[in-house]
């Protein structure tokens, strides 16, 4: 639309830092080999590399200095994301800064002081926020907590639980009195509730049911009532951003894995991606994330703005959900046989790429979103 | 020199103001859209004074140098008062082939007395320029253009012709890609570029009509036609590469250009304007789930552009690709249009179906007729299929068809 200024992409020399060490990082510690060493592992993820990326402060970027963290903010996490999902990582990192952000929106003092210098050193963080079914609309709860004097009493089950065996605090969105509320769970009262292991496609995740029926939480684990519609508004948007610099990542990943192959393989005597069949289709996706970048980035850099906010982010996931889905689907189709195979890298994309869909939305449901919030 | 955020602030709004009050009242006729559309004497006329004007008020060339008319500015206030001529939807500058390659060209590698003799004629549309590059048979595969060019002392002598040659009818030079040496040992290695005149004897402009029922461009016929050795740019039988450096500017992956815009784009502000008149089941069109699913993605795809090239300038977020960004831009932006034209007509229902002149027509039937002059942005300067050829060679790496 022709605006008076062009919009620009607000960079800091923190995010290209980052950048360049979270590439290497990404190239070092999880070579694609990792990725596929993550779906045989038994863990939830790979506490070593973990114990890493907190001593290199990046589970505390986004956390200001008081509760010892380095002030940033998500701009910088999503520089350290874009090179991990590029390397299909499969780590705590997002779940846990969104944990952290929760706590920051609406979690007590108390909360925060015990819980935000914990994560900082390493503690990891899991969000429960879905439910059995299924809706994306993440105020549609039928998990519960009701108040009998100073104790909450939970029921009901959430999904897709990251790490939730081995994480050391999950927040779980419940309704009480008619609304919203987010609950603190400490490692113990994780182990109280019935926590199972998912099957999910996405193979270098861990991923739990957890049915909360019968748990019983001290009301000082309740963040801040009044704070809690914004904060899932914001843990919302602050997941389509993370999530969108992972796929952005794995799309750019996934086209690398393309393009080799169309260097190297022969058919007919000549290298396949001579074909403009398959040429053609390569540039789209190249496109497609040249596209998603530039809107990560731009949403990145305003994260924040009370008007640019939901728009930046919701148009960045859903073209990264298309950028990811396009370029992982091209991939296995390009690889022939050997494409249809577990073997095959592509998979490992275009299962990753389902599982980030599937994660507050896809690019339809962001565009209906889009489309109240602009037309 | 450079400028504060204040003075460049100022600047706009100078120019703003310049735009608004002398920008042309509607001159009664359908204007053309882009260089390549224009077609009749008054279109040519209207646009050619409309140029003069802005140059004039010093918005064109403004970072050329200043001895041959240019304004010795910085770009960015060219780029400040390109962006206001887009905004403000004023007609484009006509002398579009000079302006955005021909002159960069020169100016770039041509000797003084050629930038002397037509930088200033270019910028003040006294001499228009046109490009003979395309053949009745040779388009894509422009280097196997067979035009000749045969050397007789120190002139060459033309003969063949040039299709599609926008702007023929009134350019006084062309640029053009001739064959000087039939028997060398590549396509590419024959090939000389020159900067001809279109009035002399010999050379004949022939005007072809397009899709939408109008004129627009040209067959030039080429029958001994004369001219001196002192037409050649570069080396003679180097034509090739100098026919890549202009292709390079034409398509914006370098810059250089003297500014303005070239074609009047639509944008996704004018369907959302048309989705609310348009009806569906008695309601707004925009009501619809469907147009509103269409309208955000198309939303979604604009803003893509304006982001790339602010991102573009950022680089460790190019390091992977670099050039994709500046290689894409016209794929992307003249497919773009294409689609969202389409969309434009879907939108009417069965009012689509009216063409330019019907009375009842939406908006004079321009959305037709820009649906089908969209095609000039996806077959002229080198077809998509061929752009995804260079962007999937040059910037991938993929090897050769
Ligand atoms: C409005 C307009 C204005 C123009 N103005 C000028 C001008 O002023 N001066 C000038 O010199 N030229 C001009 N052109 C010509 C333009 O550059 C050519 O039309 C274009 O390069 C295509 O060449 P062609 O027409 O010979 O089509 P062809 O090359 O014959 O192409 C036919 C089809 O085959 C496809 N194709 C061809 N080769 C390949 C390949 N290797 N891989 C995949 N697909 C391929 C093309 O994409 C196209 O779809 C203009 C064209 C238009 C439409």
């Amino acid at each position: 639309m022709a605006n008076d200024k062009r919009p620009t992409i607000h960079f800091s020399d923190e995010q290209a830092q980052l950048l360049e060490v979270a590439t290497s990082f990404a190239q070092d510690k999880f070579p694609l080999n990792k990725a596929r060493a993550r779906v045989a592992a038994k863990e939830d993820f790979d506490a070593a590399v973990w114990k890493e990326m907190a001593s290199l402060g990046w589970l505390g970027v986004a956390i200001p200095e008081e509760f010892g963290g380095s002030g940033l903010s998500l701009a910088e996490v999503v520089t350290i994301v874009e090179p991990l999902g590029r390397a299909l990582a499969g780590t705590p990192l997002v779940s846990t800064t969104l944990v952290a952000q929760a706590l920051l929106k609406a979690g007590t003092r108390a909360q925060q002081a015990e819980w935000l210098p914990k994560i900082c050193e390493g503690a990891v963080g899991a969000l429960a926020l879905i439910e059995p079914h299924g809706d994306w609309n993440l105020g549609h709860l039928t998990a519960k907590a009701e108040r009998p004097g100073d104790l909450l009493v939970l029921s009901g089950t959430k999904t897709f639980v990251t790490d939730a065996a081995s994480a050391d605090l999950a927040i779980v969105s419940v309704a009480m009195d008619g609304a919203p509320a987010l609950v603190l769970l400490d490692r113990q009262l994780l182990g109280a509730a019935k926590v199972e292991r998912e099957i999910v496609i996405d193979e270098t995740r861990r991923s739990y049911r957890v049915n909360l029926d019968g748990v019983t939480v001290p009301s000082d684990n309740l963040l801040d009532p009044s704070r809690t519609p914004d904060t899932l508004k914001n843990l919302d948007e602050a997941a389509c951003l993370l999530l969108a610099a992972e796929m952005c990542g794995g799309a750019s990943g996934v086209l690398v894995t393309i393009v080799e192959y169309l260097k190297t393989r022969k058919q007919f005597d000549r290298l396949i991606g001579s074909y403009q069949a398959l040429k053609h289709p390569t540039v789209d996706a190249l496109m497609a994330i040249d596209g998603a970048r530039s809107h990560l980035y731009y949403a990145a850099g305003i994260f924040g703005d009370a008007v640019e906010n939901e728009i930046a982010v919701r148009m960045a996931k859903a073209l990264a959900c298309d950028a990811l889905a396009f370029a992982s689907d091209r991939a296995i189709q390009f690889h022939g046989g050997f494409g249809f195979t577990y073997d095959c890298d592509a998979q490992l994309f275009r299962r990753r790429g389902i599982w980030c869909e599937a994660q507050h939305g896809d690019a339809a449901w962001q565009r209906k979103r889009l489309a109240s919030l602009i037309l | 020199m450079s400028l504060d955020q204040k003075e460049l602030d100022e600047f706009r709004a100078e120019v703003r103001a310049w735009f608004e009050e002398n920008k042309p009242a509607d001159p009664g006729f359908l204007l053309p859209q882009s260089f390549m559309e224009v077609g009749s004497d008054e279109q040519f006329t209207f646009l050619r004074d409309w140029q003069r004007k802005v140059y004039e008020a010093g918005y064109l060339g403004l970072a050329w140098p200043r001895e041959y008319g240019g304004g010795g500015k910085p770009q960015i206030l060219q780029d400040i008062a390109t962006r206001e001529m887009v905004r403000q939807k004023v007609p484009f500058l006509t002398n579009t082939i000079g302006l955005n390659w021909a002159g960069p060209l020169i100016l770039h590698m041509g000797t003084e007395e050629q930038k002397k003799a037509y930088i200033p004629g270019i910028l003040n549309a006294d001499d228009i320029w046109c490009q003979g590059f395309s053949e009745p048979d040779h388009g894509s595969d422009l280097g196997n253009a067979q035009l000749k060019a045969e050397r007789d002392g120190n002139e060459f002598v033309l003969n063949g012709s040039k299709i599609w040659t926008s702007l023929g009818k009134h350019a006084k030079y062309m640029i053009l890609l001739a064959r000087s040496n039939p028997s060398a040992n590549s396509k590419y290695e024959g090939l000389s570029f020159f900067l001809v005149p279109m009035k002399i004897p010999g050379v004949e402009v022939v005007p072809i009509r397009k899709l939408t029922g109008e004129y627009g461009f040209n067959q030039t016929f080429f029958t001994d036609a004369r001219v001196p050795e002192s037409c050649l740019m570069g080396r003679e039988n180097g034509g090739w590469q100098v026919a890549m450096a202009t292709l390079a500017f034409e398509r914006g992956a370098v810059g250089g250009q003297a500014g303005g815009h070239a074609m009047m784009s639509k944008d996704v502000s004018q369907v959302l304007a048309l989705a609310r008149a348009a009806q569906r089941n008695g309601r707004p069109a925009i009501e619809d789930p469907l147009v509103r699913d269409r309208l955000v993605q198309f939303i979604m795809e604009e803003k893509s552009f304006a982001l790339n090239s602010a991102r573009a300038n950022i680089k460790p977020l190019v390091v992977e690709w670099p050039g994709s960004i500046a290689m894409s831009g016209k794929l992307a932006a003249t497919e773009y249009q294409r689609r969202l034209n389409q969309f434009a007509l879907s939108l009417q229902g069965a009012n689509a179906a009216y063409y330019v002149g019907d009375p009842n027509a939406y908006e004079r039937g321009q959305w037709q007729r820009s649906y089908f002059n969209s095609f000039s942005g996806t077959i002229g300067g080198g077809t998509s299929e061929i752009q995804h050829n260079i962007i999937g060679e040059r910037v991938l790496g993929l090897p050769k068809g």
